[in-house]
């Protein structure tokens, strides 16, 4: 059995609106807004690293779990924009926290990479005690804001999220999760070495409002749930088009499908904890409905992570 | 009424002008479908059709005219 304690992000200081973006990939604001639903995004300082981020994200989350470092047994850290081929930002990330000689485990899996670090976490607690979930992504690093990239690159934005899993208790109960992966389709959005992010906007979508929506039935049928049942939808915020099309499919109202996208852009691996973390702090300290975690990425990768009020279901 | 026929008037339904495409016009450049309304688009066509679109079948080319989405309904059927 494990549980969710809480969670907690860090989003970079400096905020680039429309206003300010547009100019730099020759477009109108007015455009930017209407084309992806978002009105501004945070850029990471010179100074900060994908490991910095996950580290003030992670500190956020142990505070707001009133838990120290020395309690962290695991760390997991998702990331698709670390700096170094290898190590990848899970190490760093500890270090950062001073924690010496627990395993740190890197997910380099971008957008999915936390939904799956959740889901392991809770099948790990039992092992680890404490198991600390990290996305860290600095997006606009490796993303090219001329043509012909300018599409995919208005759409992203820098940030951290974190989670922490525990063997002993929390205020939801991970109860199950259903992952997948096909990599039939890898090659649809890849950040290769040498080139800046390429994303086939068409197929991702497309993969994305039938996969998505289907993982999250599945999840909930075999758990004998309802889609209404569930409170609150914390999905990876990719689109905003795209968490409406799946609260459709889903058949739950579309008021519980939690959205920050306006406000960060979509920072991959990050987003999913980034919105946990807005999401638990605008809720109840008893949580009183289920809540579905879903994400889809480059892989291609995909799930859904069921977590229930401790003791709710049988 | 034919498959060319039934398909065509479903491409229309989520055409974002209403238009009639050419059988071999590029319904993606012409910029009749978007990401999302091909994801509307393969599941009207399941619906009509009968047919189940594997994943594995879903590439957007297949499905960027009509006449290309006459061949692949014809496949399955």
């Amino acid at each position: 059995m494990a549980f969710l304690r809480g969670f907690g992000c860090y989003l970079p200081a400096r905020v680039v609106d429309n206003a300010e973006l547009a100019p730099m990939v020759g477009a109108d604001p007015a455009w930017l807004l209407h084309a992806t639903g978002i009105d501004q995004r945070r850029f990471a300082a010179d100074g900060e690293t994908v490991s910095s981020l996950g580290t003030e994200a992670a500190r956020d989350c142990l505070e707001r779990c009133r838990a120290t470092a020395g309690e962290v047994g695991l760390v997991i850290a998702a990331s698709g924009s670390g700096e170094y081929r290898f190590p990848g930002p899970a190490t760093a990330i500890a270090r950062g926290l001073g924690i010496q000689g627990v395993p740190a485990i890197d997910l380099p899996m971008a957008s999915a990479g936390s939904l799956f670090g959740l889901s392991l976490a809770g099948g790990l607690a039992h092992q680890y005690g404490n198991v600390l979930v990290v996305g860290s992504e600095i997006m606009s690093r490796v993303v090219r804001l001329e043509p012909p990239s300018r599409d995919t690159a208005i759409l992203f934005g820098d940030g951290a999220g974190a989670c922490l899993v525990s063997a002993a208790d929390g205020f939801a109960e991970i109860r199950d999760s259903l992952l997948a992966s096909d990599g039939e389709f890898a090659e649809a959005l890849r950040l290769c070495l040498d080139a800046p992010l390429y994303m086939d906007g068409r197929t991702i979508i497309l993969h994305a409002s039938r996969k998505l929506p289907r993982a999250i039935l599945q999840l909930l049928e075999r758990n004998r749930l309802q889609p209404y049942d569930v409170g609150a939808y914390i999905l990876h915020q990719a689109n905003l088009n795209l968490i409406t099309r799946v609260a459709h499919a889903v058949g739950a109202p579309e008021s519980r499908f939690f959205r920050n996208l306006a406000r960060y852009g979509n920072t991959s691996s990050a987003s999913m904890l980034i919105a946990a973390a807005e999401w638990r702090a605008g809720s109840q300290e008893k949580l009183a409905q289920p809540v579905v975690f879903a994400a889809f990425g480059a892989g291609l990768n995909w799930g859904a992570v069921l977590a229930v009020p401790p003791g709710a279901m049988p | 009424m034919d498959n060319k026929a039934k398909i065509s008037r479903i491409v229309k339904s989520f055409a974002a002008e209403p238009v009639d495409p050419a059988p071999g016009e590029s319904l993606f450049e012409s910029g009749l479908l978007d990401s999302f309304s091909l994801a509307d688009l393969v599941t009207e066509l399941e619906k009509e059709f009968a047919i189940k679109v594997p994943d594995s079948d879903l590439v957007p080319r297949k499905f960027d005219s009509i006449d290309r989405i006459e061949a692949y309904v014809a496949s399955k059927s």
